[in-house]
């Protein structure tokens, strides 16, 4: 089996894959980064999202051998090394932005790469940059409160619902 | 998913070359190619990736004054470079399913593929873009060939899309939530010699032109010119989330909001 090597979190690593082997599996079970959840596989919930070379992307829908080369980042390269949380999770988890927490990898690293390209979204540019990801326990309030809260708003205002 | 071997040249001939051996099939972005593996609708011995070709990425404008995209160019890309030489198209482009999904999807794998109810081709048929492959160049109004058809041969590249650019244009989409795809969608071009207007998701052939629309509103470029024409039900798609005569009449309203959009 071929081997396909990336920096991932910051790390060169190198792990043997075939060429049906989507990026979400060599994550998971190539080096045993499982932060990294997979909720649909069928590319709708996005629980799988992560970053390639800056950029979201649902990592069950793309194949490790495409990343060959790439800088990959995902939850786990979120907090700081000695595991402080980042603004973002801090923000979840101080306005308690998830419920079951399945879907939370994915809405961490979409709402990290919509604060990269918008530092400062309105409410209703927060909801439709998330279009793609899925809670299913239907938690989007707080989750819409937290990354308000992350890109550095007052969200005082906002009712806990 | 079946087993296959994956390789990812960095040149068009590598790619070529690559796509010319047994049961080989191109792989753009995989957002609809990725599923369809995964339910195993489709069995290739090989995938040829077209993400690592550097002369298929990007946007510019040509001598011409044409938009020029590469064919394994990302929505995402296409919806931040092409905003200021063509916005209808770029605002098209930031429509497309979700930010994750833009990010990888392509637009020549979007019109390789051809769905019936996607957005890139209303934006090629209703400009008269051109589809230039690895061997040859294809007008818009011979390239689409019924649903999930086009003229591509085996193993030909979309390696580049040329828009010439409207003094107007818009695309408006009743959106399928679900899938994100168009329930109808109309791009509306109106060029300096006429109008010419493009329906996605509407018809069981896929993507058409509504040529009665495009006389009445090359005559006058306002929602009002669509007034008294109608369209049949007769050919359009018909599922759980529309019937033919839904669809037909969303082909005259989303025209008309298109309309409205562009002349405003």
């Amino acid at each position: 089996m071929p081997k396909v090597s990336m920096t991932v979190n910051g790390k060169a690593v190198s792990a043997e894959a075939e060429g049906r082997t989507l990026l979400s599996s060599y994550l998971r079970e190539g080096l045993g980064l499982t932060g990294t959840h997979v909720g649909c596989d069928t590319s709708q919930c996005g629980a799988c999202v992560v970053h390639v070379d800056g950029k979201a992307v649902k990592s069950c829908t793309m194949f490790a051998a495409e990343a060959e080369g790439a800088e990959v980042t995902t939850i786990e390269g979120m907090a700081a090394p000695d595991g402080t949380l980042n603004a973002i999770q801090q923000a979840f988890q101080d306005h308690h932005g998830l419920q079951c927490g399945f879907c939370t990898p994915g809405m961490v690293m979409s709402a990290a790469a919509l604060l990269e390209e918008n530092p400062t979204p309105t409410e209703a540019e927060v909801r439709h940059y998330l279009e793609g990801n899925i809670c299913r326990c239907t938690g989007y309030h707080n989750i819409v409160k937290a990354i308000l809260a992350a890109s550095g708003q007052d969200v005082s205002g906002i009712a806990a619902e | 998913m079946y087993s296959f071997d994956i390789e990812r040249p960095t040149t068009i001939a590598d790619a070529v070359a690559a796509l010319g051996s047994d049961e080989a099939q191109a792989l753009g972005g995989g957002q609809t190619l990725i599923p369809t593996l995964k339910q195993r609708l489709a069995a290739p011995a090989k995938l040829v990736s077209l993400s690592g070709i550097a002369e298929m990425q990007g946007v510019c404008v040509a001598d011409d004054g044409a938009l020029c995209i590469g064919g394994a160019t990302p929505h995402a890309v296409v919806a931040r470079e092409a905003a200021a030489a063509y916005p209808a198209l770029a605002a098209l482009a930031g429509q497309i399913g979700d930010p994750a999904v833009r990010n990888r999807g392509t637009i020549g794998g979007s019109l390789a593929n051809n769905d019936p109810a996607a957005c890139y081709p209303a934006a090629v048929l209703a400009s008269g873009a051109t589809i230039v492959t690895n061997a040859r160049s294809i007008a818009a109004d011979d390239y689409f060939d019924g649903m999930f058809g086009t003229a591509l041969e085996e193993g030909e590249i979309i390696v580049e899309v040329r828009f010439p650019v409207p003094e107007a244009a818009s695309y408006q989409k009743f959106l399928q939530p679900a899938s994100r795809f168009a329930l109808t969608g109309a791009f509306v071009a109106k060029f300096a010699d006429g109008v010419r207007v493009a329906i996605t998701g509407a018809g069981e052939e896929g993507v058409f032109r509504w040529s009665e629309a495009e006389t009445a509103l090359s005559h006058e470029f306002r929602p009002d010119a669509l007034m008294d024409l109608s369209v049949s039900a007769d050919g359009m798609i018909e599922d759980l989330h529309g019937s033919k005569a839904y669809r037909a009449h969303l082909v005259k309203v989303m025209t008309a909001r298109a309309v409205a959009a562009a002349a405003g």
